[in-house]
This record gives C-alpha cells, sequence and structure tokens, in this order.
C-alpha cells in the first residue's frame, strides 16, 4: 500500500551547498577576532558577526528559492 | 519591597493574563478528538508558518538564554557572545537535516526523534538510550527555566526567609502551567509565544535604544567593558578573544548548534508544523532571534557600564550573575517598564518549559510506555499517559530548584547539552543512512557518554573555586598536548562517539551480526503535507514492509 508515485523523488539540488557558507564562516574566529575598524561604536567582532545574521538569511532563502519547484513536478 | 509594587502589580497582571490563555488554548484551533498524542503532544501537526516562527523561536531562546548569555557577557566578554555564531550555524543544518526528519515522522506518524531510530535501526534498545538521554538532558533544562523566573522574583526583592517562602512564587507559577499544559498540550506555549514574543522584542528594542543614550552611546559601552576586563586578574576575559579560547570558542557554537538541534523539545517543535515549506520558510525567519539574542547578550556590557552589581547568591560570599539583567531594567527603565521587562522573562520561562516538559512525557510514552509496558496503547491511552507524564517532569523540575542548589542544575544543564549531543550518530546520520550498525551506535553512544563526564569532571573553574563541572572548556593539556588551548567537552566526546560507532561497525559487519531490519523507503524523507501517512505496524511487522 501507499507505494510512492511515479519518479522518486528527492530534495538534492546543487544549490544546497550555498548553505555550507553560513554554517563555517561564523566559526572562522581568525576573520571577525579584532576591534577596529568599528561601526557605530561596535566593535569589529561585533558587527560583523551581526552581518553573519543577515548572511545566514540570505543564503536559505536564496536556497529556499532556487529550490522550491523542484518538489512539484 | 514597597518600592517594587509597581513592577510586582505589572507582572501579575500580564502572568494571569497569560495564564488565561493557556486554558483557553485548548478551544483554539479545536482539533475532533483530543485525546490524541498528536493532538496534544504535537497541536495536531498543523501549525502554519506564522504559528511555527513565534512556537519555535518562543522554544529555543528560553528565560534561562536571556539572562544567562548577558551574565556571560558581563563576566567573561567576548566568549560568551558564542551565542550569535551558534545561532546563525544552526539554521541552514535546521534548512538541510531536520527537514527530513519532518517528512519521515510525518509519513510514519513518528512523534519522537526516538520513534524514528526505532523504526530506523529496528533496535528498541537504541530507541530507549536515545530516550532516556533525552528526558536526562531537558529534566535540568526546565529546572533552569525556574532559575530565569527566580533572577527575576530576587530583583523585585520577592524572596522569603524559609525556602518554601522563598519558592512559594515559583511553585505556584508552575502549578498554574502545569494545569494548562495538562488541558491544552502544544497548543497552550503556541498561544502564548505570541504574547511572550512580541513583549520580549518591545523591551529589547526600547533596550538597545534607550540604554546607550543614557550610558553615553556604543562606543562608550565596550570602552567600560574592555577597561574592567583589562583591570581583572582572570586571564581569559575581555572584549575580543584571546589565543586560546578561540578553539573553544567555535567549537562550542557548532557544538551547541547541533546539541539545540537534537533537544526533544526543538524537534517537538519542528514536527508540529504542517509541511515542509512552512519549516524552510522559518529557517529564513527565525534568525530574527538571533539578532536580538545578539542583543540581548551585549546588556551584559551595558550591565557593566552602568555599574551594576549582582545580588548575593545562594551561598555566603557568591554573587548570582544571573541577576544583572534584571537589575539593569530595574535601575534604568521607569518602574512600570522594568515591570514589562520582567513580565517577558517570567512568562519567556514558561513557553520552553511547556515544550519540553510535553516533549519529556512524549518520549516516555512512546518510547518507555508504550514499548516496555503496554504494546497495544490505543492514541487515547498514550495521550493520558503523557498529560500526567507531563505533570510529573514539572513537579520534578520544581523540586531540583527548591530542595537542592540551584547550581545542581546549572551543572546537569552544562552536562545534558554534552549528552544529547551523543545521540548525533543515530538520529543525524540516521536521516542518510544506516551503514552505521545498531551495535555499534550502541557502542558509540557509552564510549562517548564515559569520556564525556570524564572530561567534565576534570574542569575546574577557578572563579568559584569549584574543582568539578567547573564549565565546558576542555584544557587541551589534559591529553598532554603542550598547549593553553581549550575545545568544547561535547564535540570532543561526539568526534569519539563516531570513531567507536565506525570501527565497530566494521567489526560488527566482519563478524555477520544481523542489522535488522530498515522500517522506512529512500522517498518517505522527502514526503509532504498530503502524501498518505503509512498506519503504524505492530512491530512484528514491520520488517516485511520495509521488504519489499
Amino acid at each position: 500500500m501507499a507505494e510512492p508515485e511515479s519518479p522518486p523523488r528527492t530534495d538534492s539540488s546543487p544549490w544546497n551547498w550555498l548553505l555550507l557558507v553560513p554554517i563555517v564562516v561564523p566559526l572562522l574566529t581568525f576573520l571577525y577576532n579584532y576591534d577596529e575598524p568599528r561601526l557605530g561604536g561596535f566593535p569589529l567582532f561585533y558587527w560583523l558577526q551581526f552581518a553573519f545574521i543577515l548572511l545566514g538569511v540570505g543564503t536559505t532563502s536564496l536556497v529556499y528559492q532556487m529550490t522550491k519547484k523542484r518538489g512539484r513536478p | 519591597m514597597s518600592s517594587h509594587i509597581t513592577e510586582i502589580v505589572v507582572f501579575s497582571v500580564l502572568f494571569l493574563l497569560v495564564s488565561g490563555m493557556g486554558f483557553v488554548a485548548a478551544r483554539w484551533r479545536a482539533p475532533q478528538d483530543m485525546a490524541h498524542l498528536d493532538e496534544w503532544g504535537l497541536g495536531g501537526r498543523s501549525f502554519g508558518g506564522w504559528i511555527t516562527w513565534f512556537l519555535v523561536g518562543g522554544d529555543l531562546y528560553t528565560a534561562y538564554t536571556f539572562v544567562a548569555v548577558p551574565a556571560l557577557i558581563f563576566g567573561a566578554g567576548a566568549a560568551g557572545f558564542f551565542a550569535v555564531p551558534y545561532t546563525v550555524v544552526i539554521y541552514p543544518l535546521f534548512f538541510l537535516v531536520l527537514i527530513r526528519l519532518w517528512s519521515v515522522s510525518h509519513r510514519h506518524g513518528f512523534v519522537t526523534p526516538a520513534d524514528f531510530v526505532r523504526t530506523r535501526y529496528d533496535s528498541p534498545t537504541l530507541a530507549l538510550l536515545i530516550a532516556i538521554t533525552g528526558i536526562v538532558a531537558t529534566m535540568p533544562y526546565i529546572a533552569l527555566q525556574l532559575v530565569g523566573i527566580e533572577s527575576v522574583l530576587k530583583t523585585m526583592g520577592v524572596t522569603g526567609d524559609s525556602a518554601i517562602a522563598r519558592h512559594l512564587p515559583i511553585i505556584i507559577a508552575f502549578a498554574i502551567l502545569a494545569a494548562y499544559t495538562y488541558q491544552s498540550g502544544l497548543r497552550a506555549p503556541a498561544l502564548i509565544a505570541f504574547v511572550k514574543d512580541t513583549l520580549i522584542y518591545i523591551v529589547i528594542a526600547v533596550a538597545v535604544l534607550y540604554l546607550p543614550y543614557k550610558l553615553g552611546g556604543w562606543g562608550a559601552i565596550f570602552d567600560a567593558a574592555d577597561k574592567k576586563f583589562q583591570a581583572s586578574a582572570a586571564p581569559g576575559d575581555g572584549i575580543l578573544l584571546n589565543a586560546n579560547n578561540q578553539v573553544q570558542y567555535f567549537t562550542l557554537a557548532l557544538g551547541s548548534a547541533l546539541a539545540l538541534f537534537l533537544y526533544p523539545h526543538s524537534i517537538t517543535g519542528v514536527l508540529a508544523s504542517k509541511n515542509r515549506n512552512v519549516i524552510k520558510r522559518n529557517m529564513s525567519a527565525l534568525p530574527a532571534y538571533s539578532f536580538l539574542l545578539g542583543l540581548i547578550a551585549l546588556l551584559g556590557y551595558m550591565a557593566i557600564a552602568a555599574g551594576v552589581k549582582p545580588l548575593p547568591g545562594a551561598k555566603a560570599g557568591s554573587v548570582d550573575s544571573n541577576t544583572v539583567v534584571p537589575l539593569l531594567f530595574d535601575l534604568h527603565f521607569p518602574a512600570w517598564f522594568a515591570g514589562v521587562a520582567f513580565a517577558a522573562i517570567g512568562i519567556g520561562a514558561l513557553v520552553p518549559a511547556a515544550i519540553m516538559s510535553i516533549a519529556a512525557a512524549n518520549l516516555f510514552t512512546r518510547n518507555i510506555y508504550k514499548e516496555y509496558f503496554k504494546r497495544d496503547a490505543t492514541p487515547a491511552q498514550e495521550a493520558s499517559v503523557a498529560k500526567i507524564t507531563s505533570l510529573v517532569v514539572k513537579v520534578g523540575a520544581v523540586a531540583f530548584i527548591v530542595f537542592l542548589d540551584p547550581q545542581f542544575s546549572i551543572d546537569l544543564q552544562l552536562i545534558g547539552g554534552v549528552i544529547i549531543l551523543q545521540t548525533a550518530p543515530s538520529v543525524i546520520l540516521g536521516l542518510y543512512g544506516r551503514w552505521l550498525h545498531r551495535g555499534a551506535l550502541i557502542a558509540g553512544w557509552a564510549a562517548g557518554m564515559i569520556l564525556a563526564f570524564w572530561m567534565l569532571w576534570q574542569i575546574p573553574n577557578a572563579a568559584t573555586g569549584r574543582r568539578h563541572f567547573g564549565g565546558s572548556a576542555f584544557a587541551l593539556s589534559e591529553f598532554g598536548l603542550d598547549t593553553k588551548k581549550t575545545i568544547y567537552v561535547g564535540f570532543v566526546a561526539v568526534l569519539v562517539n563516531l570513531i567507536v560507532a565506525v570501527l565497530a561497525t566494521f567489526w560488527l559487519r566482519v563478524m555477520k551480526v544481523a542489522p535488522g531490519a530498515d522500517g522506512t523507503a529512500p522517498s518517505d524523507y522527502f514526503a509532504d503535507e498530503g502524501d498518505p501517512r503509512i498506519e503504524r505496524e505492530t512491530s512484528t511487522t514491520v520488517g516485511t514492509v520495509s521488504s519489499t
């Protein structure tokens, strides 16, 4: 019972590899362990890590948009 | 106490309002039949984008986080900011991995990660270990939510002389929480999360605009913190990382992300959403909370700049650094707004506490009660066992805080994060394949657990003068390496866990030990809303279904 419909489904897509960027970049402490330049009083250590949040949002949104249609043939 | 009367009134009114909502929640999106674990324990698996956002956000970013992260920044500086990379890394991981767990659970009606492991590896023993690990890791986490509420109550001067008098407010709060969770299940925290998160966003928006203005700007705040750390004798603090704690920083961020992912309460939140797209879209929207958390973390520096002195702790001579944020609010906000802020933290404790107790109850019901006590339990029996278990779990959490030193719960939560990571090879890798042998996974789990306990035992804490369980930063010199660098315990333990699992798999394969039958099909991992549900077979027929 309940056999899957005709083509075997998959969610693999080359776009998924892009998600490695927001997984790896925030872990590279040598990128952001500096005080200068400051931005609005924030040392680089803080404002750049806040910027990584935007990087994460941008990447997941892009991958979602690019892989959305593949689910329904 | 009289000076805090406005705060107490505002706090109480908001708290009661939310409690009322908790009871009404049973009728919100009312199901046909509440006497089913899918309804009570997963809100009918029906939550859309907005509800999921509030629910998972309210679930992952707990009151304790809101109090403890700034306390860490207050004490140690940059090292405490790991919370930000941690909550950036987690969403792409969810996006890739957890979505598969949602699909396979949707298809098979799994309620817990242990359900999945049970069917995937055909091993009730492995499932039992996963379930027990989950329950043990969750219990102290619930207790810590009470620590969050207490830090607020303490600041408002609500204390007493005897242990019972001092804890009476949280006992009452938890009794109310227990009652409406019993009645409404996951719908209660889902509805309350709207109020909690709205309050938190308002409070933080005001705090990050208003407080820097009063304290002379962000630059002055960071400079004040820098000055404090320069003057302190502790080697590890500062507004930047130093040469020795960078490895700890990123391993802790990554390890915590993987751990959060495996905690039963986050999986419960995700399984309650109605389809794959809801989850995927939320992975782009949930980082809004990470932004919030980063700003909350910086409240620790504001407390330094404002010259906050933490209240005394439970033991003479110690300080309770968890009180720095409540004190900062108390000092700088008008009384009524401080009351709102305190209510945000207090209510913030209720949402995760409810979800955690539901998650622990689901694990007990599905993987212990149904597996070992009553094989033929009906959905209605499952639901009623889970409801009672959720009460027991909360009583246990309150007992932890009332009868034991809160430090004990903090230690246990530290251990909890490390041990929940030991379920990663079974659950995460299991979603991608089942090359690892079930026996090998059990061996790896045991190795990881033993190593983790040994490492945590070795860690002293100079600041509090304790010799064991002083933190999660393990000095690599203990392994005989000639360095002062530190690393996150969970990270090492899970690596060893994985190595043992791989080696044992080779060995078990050579010995031709039966690997068990896989109860899932490859397409199950991509199933979506509308796909037919496979009715759960009894354990004896799982093998025949999968043999096609």
